[in-house]
């Protein structure tokens, strides 16, 4: 039920492998904490991948928007990486799927950050 | 199906969420929703259930949150209830206006309406009653109240 992080560098990229749940508490919290650490270490360009993250909930949603405005204010970027479809959907009918810059291939997605 | 009423007093925390949540799950397939409707219906009232603990009651532990469930042939019911200050349906931003698009809260009146076919908000003085009706399968739906 819980989500779990774990964070990898490709080519000056840091990869986000999230799974479980992004909600209100828990999965928010570590998302926030996750992001805010890479940032503050000068890892500015995330690749968030979403593709075990089963369940998001409106808490969930503000936490991505939270953690891209926060990168983007800090003269980074953030990136999603496989989303399922649960969370593609809510993306859409939320209009935040034209907001982010929405990945399907990893080695893609890396190169698509600005050197 | 016949008429079937349960309801449950809760506390105002995050446990309460996730229980509403389970409970609706389990409670809508009962009903006989399928897989995607489920979800729709569990994601709103875990969305009502974070309003009436954490805007409504504030996390007060001397406020309780009502979760009452009704299935009728027609109709699967959930109403949750806080006793809060009230919530003035008037004063919800809509999250898809491009000012708000990128606010990091506020859309979950908008994913309750998006997910349930009639949404009814009754503020009061002592609390906010939030009416959520899924039409059962097979049953004519009447037209969605607030559509998004």
């Amino acid at each position: 039920m819980t989500m779990k992080s774990s964070t990898r560098q490709v080519d000056g990229v840091t990869i986000v492998d999230l799974s479980g749940r992004i909600t209100l508490g828990e999965g928010s919290v570590i998302l926030r904490e996750t992001v805010r650490d890479l940032l503050s270490k000068g890892q500015k360009k995330i690749l968030l991948n979403l593709g075990d993250v089963n369940y998001i909930d409106s808490s969930g949603i503000g936490e991505l928007v939270s953690a891209y405005t926060t990168a983007k204010n800090q003269g980074g970027d953030l990136k999603l990486l496989h989303l399922t479809k649960k969370v593609h959907d809510l993306l859409q009918i939320t209009k935040l799927y034209t907001v982010f810059d929405v990945k399907e291939d990893e080695a893609a997605a890396v190169k698509s950050f600005s050197k | 199906m016949s008429a079937d009423h349960v309801s449950y007093t809760l506390d105002s925390t995050l446990e309460t969420v996730n229980n509403a949540e389970e409970t609706a799950g389990r409670m809508a397939a009962e009903a006989g929703f399928d897989d995607e409707e489920i979800m729709k219906i569990s994601m709103a009232v875990r969305e009502a259930a974070v309003n009436a603990v954490l805007h409504g009651n504030a996390y007060d532990p001397s406020k309780k949150v009502t979760l009452a469930f009704e299935r009728t042939a027609r109709d699967f019911v959930i109403i949750i209830r806080d006793q809060g200050k009230g919530l003035d349906p008037g004063k919800i931003p809509d999250p898809l206006a491009p000012d708000n698009l990128l606010k990091t809260s506020g859309r979950g009146i908008f994913l309750i309406r998006s997910f349930m076919d009639v949404v009814e908000i009754h503020p009061s003085q002592t609390g906010t009653e939030l009416r959520m009706i899924k039409h059962v399968h097979g049953n004519p739906a009447d037209s969605k109240e607030a559509p998004q």
